[in-house]
């Protein structure tokens, strides 16, 4: 990766280039403005070519012996899958699944876990969402098994083969970058809707950690170890089973944990193709615009995150080899009373009160709060939200829409590549005109250059904002202590839920859309910041202080330079996770490519123009993607940046 | 060394329960006749057939109702999947019952919901009031400027709906050589808050709406006259220059449905009332803060004459 990125050029040389490449464009926009656009044509040949494909697909599905196979196959294993799962959680009843899920986080983690997980379950009853969170539970585990039986294999094999792991690490990157709500369309067409699409569209999004952090445990088993097994004999099958495996097995319980996550983050989206759970009261939510159902069912969502990741963390440090001495296991009797407990709690459920119901009696709901909250925002702030609607879009989102669409496309084209070469050098630069082209292809060029537009200001604002936040955050312990919890909790919450405040607030306009997305991003980016200035060793900030830097100085000169790795590796992060929530945005009215891919799937004569909007999704990730990353790695030159991709921690939209 | 075999036995553990949730997926609902599988539409006066046809089919017949949350063409592909039983207010969609009806034969008609659908453009009445004309398609360029904002440009908005309902308000504009540009609000909820703005704030405002629709009686809106819609002239979606048919909404099950759902299919076939009911437990929904059984539940109570007609 590093060794392909040609060496960096004197700034000199690269300001020249910048500054006749910005003269060059300007003069050739003035000159040719307005010529070779590619307007919008909702009947291009090629959507239509998508929409006979999926034709025939609906027509074949039942005759087609590889379809019925296929589809038959997958969707009574999957369906089984998720049926079981819940078929136990609905048979353990209320009662008893709190108290196993008590017991268990005792067991693992001890009495805090214990509490945590207790009252986390309660409270799904007590939001009057029992149901719905043990439909989501259900799915999830059902997506994360096959996503574990997928990815732990490709794993451990990618782990121990260089080649195969460079071969697939492209297909991984695409599996993330592609928002899960652009293939929505396609499987549904293929498997129809219900549970099984669902499953199979957030293992697509769930599997890339798997095989990422499996991969990232085998390989750093320490090489001395490898040798040694070798050098006595072991055959590579002893290697992985007694060796390698053993020595990962924290890494690899980490992966799991972060498959969870990502499987957890999705399966709300997949509601729109019947997947039960959570995500059913969050489409209902934007569909009512009720920013109080949405908020209740996302603590849920929020409150399941917590558990799974606090229960699955703590197991990962229970199976650490390193510390398999010291830790004390749970006694017997503990185990005993658990298991006692956990016994009576189902019986209770099943025969002395009615435990496939939560009571209703005790129940409590964040929705009048929230949405008295919100409307008292929305008709006295208005003038705030107002403005600030008017000043994004009149500044910003416009002026650079138009830009964009009304530039001849080689001259988009050729300027976006041409500041790939300044930034990254000539591999993203080719890479970004091969996207470019790609999307010139599939017909979708004035979309793409307003989806294009709104990733920008969302990416612009988003860094705008980490960056004050992150400042504020490492200059203060108490203000990065009480932000904290509220980025956790932005973190996890699924990106779904920031749509309905940004509508209350802003309308169905893109600005929403890029509310949402800055919400979505910014948590990550703050963090960045904070650490990227934490870590400037403090000789050096003194250093600056003695020879007389004020505090402003200080900032520009010393902190920010420093940190500049940490802020690249935030806009790399940021511009994917914005991407993938300004396609949501296509749900309230935020257009571009969102809205096509929204259309493709709620309406069929749609389907081609949706699906060619997914791929076009695709290459404008791709393209970021690789531009900003480039810019890191040429800039930075620090190897532990590289390394950030394969632990990517962050959630993504849908 | 324990560890290790805690480890196993956690992997151990998880194929175990993997097992034994694929062998006892069949869990039962017992004391219900069945369980019907209902497609609701993202607007409330589906919702309020919805709420409705499932607190009958509950409390008098002893169903279990499934209700999924579906757009428009999702729940026809779920007559194939199975995922579906009924679609409770269909609104045309010739294609579909083209693929579904004709040639799948996965699904039928079940009849008229007796209620009449009409799906237009619409402005507000005092826009009417200042400006008479407006009412005429061929004078909406004159006036273009009026409904100017940040997200249309130079161009007059128009304010499209949610993606998934009919609609080929962007076709007609282009063919009916208007100066608009259609923004899409997502959903009902939205148009509405939009409506109740420009009424109230007099902001300029030319919509896709429909009835029926319990806002109708609240806000008055006035439509706009489109060339008028003749027999196949929406063929062609992409080349329709006039305007929307008046739907008469059915009902389409699931031909399996029909077969096998007994006193439910009969039921849901009998289904027939007003505007004026629909709109009732439709405002009751969205405005009286109740949950569609409770919605359904006060209307029930209150026309028994009207559903005792349903009753197989």
């Amino acid at each position: 990766m590093m060794s392909a990125i040609p060496r960096r050029r004197i700034p000199a040389t690269r300001r020249f280039w910048a500054v006749a490449l910005a003269i060059g464009a300007v003069a050739l926009y003035i000159a040719f403005a307005g010529q070779w656009t590619l307007p919008h044509n909702n009947d291009a040949p090629f959507f239509e070519r998508l929409n006979d494909f999926r034709a025939w697909i609906d027509a074949n599905r039942n005759s087609n012996p590889i379809l019925v196979v296929l589809i038959v196959g997958v969707r009574t294993a999957m369906g089984a899958l998720f049926t079981g799962y819940l078929g136990i959680l609905q048979v353990l009843t209320w009662p008893g699944l709190t108290v196993i899920a008590g017991g268990l986080g005792l067991l693992v983690g001890g009495r805090r876990l214990g509490g945590l997980l207790l009252s986390g379950f309660l409270s799904f009853g007590v939001l009057g969402l029992w149901d719905r969170s043990i439909e989501t539970l259900a799915m999830t585990f059902a997506a994360v098994t096959i996503s574990l039986l997928i990815g732990i294999p490709v794993g451990i094999q990618a782990g121990r083969s260089v080649r195969f792991y460079s071969a697939i690490r492209p297909i991984l990157d695409v599996m993330q970058i592609m928002p899960t709500y652009a293939y929505l369309a396609p499987f549904a067409l293929i498997f129809l809707i219900g549970p099984t699409t669902g499953a199979i569209v957030t293992l697509i999004y769930a599997i890339p950690p798997a095989v990422r952090i499996t991969a990232l445990g085998i390989r750093g088993v320490a090489p001395a170890t490898v040798e040694a097994a070798t050098s006595l004999g072991a055959t590579r099958r002893q290697l992985l089973a007694k060796v390698q495996l053993p020595m990962a097995r924290r890494t690899i319980v980490l992966g799991i944990n972060q498959t969870i996550m990502m499987a957890l983050s999705m399966v709300v989206i997949t509601a729109l193709v019947d997947t039960p759970g959570l995500g059913k009261n969050l489409i209902k939510a934007i569909q009512i615009s009720n920013v109080g159902v949405a908020f209740d069912a996302g603590l849920a969502i929020v409150i399941m995150a917590i558990m799974l990741d606090r229960l699955t963390t703590r197991a990962s440090e229970r199976v650490d080899p390193a510390r398999a001495g010291g830790a004390e296991g749970p006694s017997r009797q503990l185990r005993l009373a658990v298991l006692v407990a956990s016994v009576a709690a189902v019986l209770v459920g099943t025969f002395v009160i009615d435990g496939g119901q939560f009571p209703t009696t005790i129940g409590f709901s964040f929705r009048e709060p929230i949405n008295a909250a919100v409307s008292w925002v929305s008709l006295n702030l208005y003038f705030a939200t107002e403005w600030a609607k008017n000043a994004a879009t009149y500044g910003l989102i416009n002026p650079i829409q138009y830009t964009l669409t009304n530039a001849p496309w080689w001259l988009v084209g050729g300027v976006i590549s041409a500041l790939a070469v300044v930034v990254g050098g000539i591999r993203p630069a080719l890479i970004t005109a091969l996207c470019l082209l790609g999307i010139l292809g599939i017909q979708l060029w004035e979309h793409s250059m307003q989806t294009l537009t709104l990733v920008l200001v969302a990416t612009l604002l988003t860094l705008v904002i980490g960056l004050v936040l992150g400042i504020l955050s490492a200059r203060s312990d108490v203000f990065s202590a009480i932000l904290r919890p509220v980025l956790d909790a932005a973190q996890t919450m699924p990106a779904f839920v920031y749509l309905l405040p940004a509508v209350a607030l802003f309308g169905a306009t893109r600005f929403s859309g890029i509310v949402a997305a800055i919400i979505f991003a910014v948590p990550p980016v703050i963090r960045l910041v904070e650490i990227g200035i934490r870590t400037v060793p403090a000789t050096v900030r003194e250093a600056g202080v003695s020879a007389g830097a004020t505090a402003s100085q200080l900032l520009r000169k010393v902190e920010l330079p420093l940190a500049l790795p940490a802020l690249l590796v935030a806009t790399n992060q940021g511009i994917i996770l914005v991407l993938s929530m300004v396609v949501v945005g296509g749900l309230i009215g935020a257009g571009g490519l969102g809205y096509d891919v929204v259309a493709g799937f709620v309406r069929r004569d749609f389907f081609g123009e949706g699906l060619a909007a997914a791929f076009a999704i695709v290459l404008l990730g791709i393209m970021l993607d690789r531009i900003t990353q480039s810019a890191g790695s040429t800039r930075a030159r620090d190897p532990s940046a590289s390394a950030g991709d394969d632990t990517a921690t962050a959630p993504a939209a849908g | 060394m324990s560890s290790n075999k805690r480890f196993g036995r956690l992997v151990v553990g998880f194929v175990a329960v993997s097992l034994v949730a694929a062998a006892c997926s069949s869990g039962g609902s017992g004391g219900s006749k069945g369980t019907v599988n209902i497609a609701v539409n993202p607007w409330v006066g589906y919702e309020a057939d919805a709420a409705v046809v499932a607190y009958l089919l509950e409390k008098e017949l002893g169903y279990t109702v499934v209700k999924k949350d579906l757009a428009e063409d999702v729940s026809w592909q779920g007559f194939e999947s199975g995922e579906v039983d009924v679609i409770l207010e269909n609104w045309g969609h010739p294609d579909l019952e083209k693929t579904y009806i004709t040639e799948k034969k996965v699904a039928m008609d079940a009849g008229q919901t007796g209620n009449v659908g009409i799906i237009g453009w619409f402005v507000p009445k005092w826009m009417v009031d200042e400006n008479p004309d407006i009412t005429d398609y061929k004078n909406l360029n004159k006036y273009a400027d009026l409904f100017k904002t940040s997200e249309s440009g130079n161009l007059g908005e128009f304010l499209g709906t949610d993606p998934s309902y009919v609609q080929y308000d962007e076709a007609l504009i282009t063919n009916l050589g208007l100066n608009f540009k259609v923004r899409f609000t997502g959903s009902e909820a939205a148009t509405v808050e939009a409506i109740k703005q420009a009424d109230a704030q007099k902001k300029p405002l030319l919509a896709y709406w429909w009835d029926p629709h319990w806002l109708n009686a609240v806000v008055p809106l006035v439509r706009v006259n489109l060339p008028a819609y003749t027999a196949g002239c929406d063929a062609d979606l992409e080349k329709v220059a006039c305007d929307y048919p008046e739907y008469k909404l059915n009902k389409i099950i699931r031909v399996g449905f029909n077969e096998k759902g007994g006193d439910a299919a009969t039921f849901i076939k009998n289904f027939n009332w007003t505007n004026k009911d629909q709109n009732v437990v439709a405002d009751y929904i969205t405005n009286g803060n109740m949950t569609p059984e409770a919605a359904a539940e006060k209307w029930v109570k209150a026309n028994e004459a009207i559903w005792k007609a349903w009753m197989p």
